[in-house]
């Protein structure tokens, strides 16, 4: 057995994986993508590798790397489809919109003018994100026309192409926290809640964590949103989830390259040796089909 | 253009390259860590380890994230 990781920076978490393959005696080398050429007619050295987990922080670099890989039927985990489905909050929307996965109502428009009307649409408040992008950034909570109209202007005039895509959310009014769900596979293993007075209660921007009991209504949702981006066997994926007074539980995004190091402590769970618990697992059995 | 480097032959401690304040790592440091510099929160990344050398780490991109 021999994995590689992919990165482009070594967070926390990245250094606990690596210390988890250590201590299992699993032999692997560490991939710094932006240092790496693929020959795409040769696999190379790729074929080496019973699985290559991908923790590049880099979603656009992610995608090609994985893609490549797999063109040689290297086992990347996650997938590049995966990668595709979570990297776009468009494209998870949709998936989760065909599988009738419970989710905030989401409109989309590609002019300045249709975004307003999206937005009228959808009703005050509600929440501009782009599509791609992670840890809160330039998420806009859009209370009155006034509002929608600048934020428009702005991502007119100031965004990339990429914000040409105007995703709009219903805005869910929860009750000052979300819910992270981890999912190992397609079981959650653990959770936490991330609570702010700030309408953002991602950790990044200073949500507070502490730890979600896992019921069997958020361990099936999990399960379900989880297949939806992954497939049946699942993958490794952050599930997150509001609390809606009048729905229930939405599934608001889902996460590719999560992100555990303040999970590990109020969960109590190994994040990190039960992610590569699995990798291995799934290495070992596609070595098995393989003969 | 070019990023300040810093570089020291001390296995574990490195100068800021924003500030010139000690910069040391509890463990032995890997190569494409990031770390923040307690002086002025620099967040910075080593680029070699041997001597040790880090960098000002890359501004955030669009599509960095989870």
């Amino acid at each position: 057995m021999r994995l590689a990781l992919f990165h482009s920076r070594i967070r926390v978490e990245e250094r606990l994986l690596l210390e988890e393959l250590t201590r299992r005696d699993i032999a692997h080398d560490v991939i710094d993508l932006r240092e790496q050429t693929f020959d795409i007619h040769d696999p190379g050295q790729w074929t080496q590798y019973d699985a290559v987990i991908d923790r590049c922080i880099s979603q656009t670099h992610a995608l090609a790397a994985t893609r490549v890989l797999e063109r040689f039927g290297v086992l990347t985990v996650n997938p590049a489809s995966t990668i595709e489905a979570c990297g776009d909050k468009l494209t998870t929307s949709l998936l989760l919109a065909r599988d009738n996965v419970p989710t905030p109502r989401v409109r989309v428009a590609l002019d300045e003018a249709s975004a307003l009307s999206a937005i009228e649409q959808i009703g005050y408040p509600c929440v501009l994100k782009p599509t791609t992008g992670s840890w809160g950034r330039l998420l806009a909570r859009v209370n009155d026309r006034d509002a929608a109209e600048a934020v428009i202007e702005h991502k007119a005039t100031l965004g990339s192409v990429a914000h040409s895509v105007y995703y709009v959310q219903e805005y869910v009014d929860k009750p000052q926290r979300d819910l992270r769900v981890f999912v190992v596979g397609t079981e959650a293993i653990c959770g936490i809640t991330r609570a702010s007075s700030h309408w953002i209660t991602n950790t990044a921007r200073g949500g507070q964590a502490a730890p979600l009991t896992i019921t069997p209504e958020i361990a099936t949702l999990s399960a379900r949103a989880a297949r939806c981006v992954a497939g049946e066997s699942g993958g490794l994926l952050a599930i997150d989830l509001l609390e809606c007074p009048r729905r229930g539980l939405l599934v608001s995004e889902i996460n590719h390259t999560m992100e555990f190091r303040n999970s590990i402590e109020p969960t109590g769970v190994n994040i990190p040796g039960r992610m590569i618990e699995w990798v291995v697992a799934q290495a070992r059995a596609l070595a098995e089909v393989a003969g | 253009m070019s990023s300040p480097v810093s570089s020291a032959s001390n296995t574990n401690q490195v100068e800021c390259p924003e500030c010139a304040a000690p910069v040391r790592f509890a463990r032995a440091p890997l190569a494409g860590e990031v770390t923040r510099c307690g002086a002025c929160r620099a967040e910075l990344e080593v680029t070699n380890l041997s001597p040790l050398r880090v960098e000002l780490a890359p501004e955030v991109q669009e599509d960095w994230g989870e």
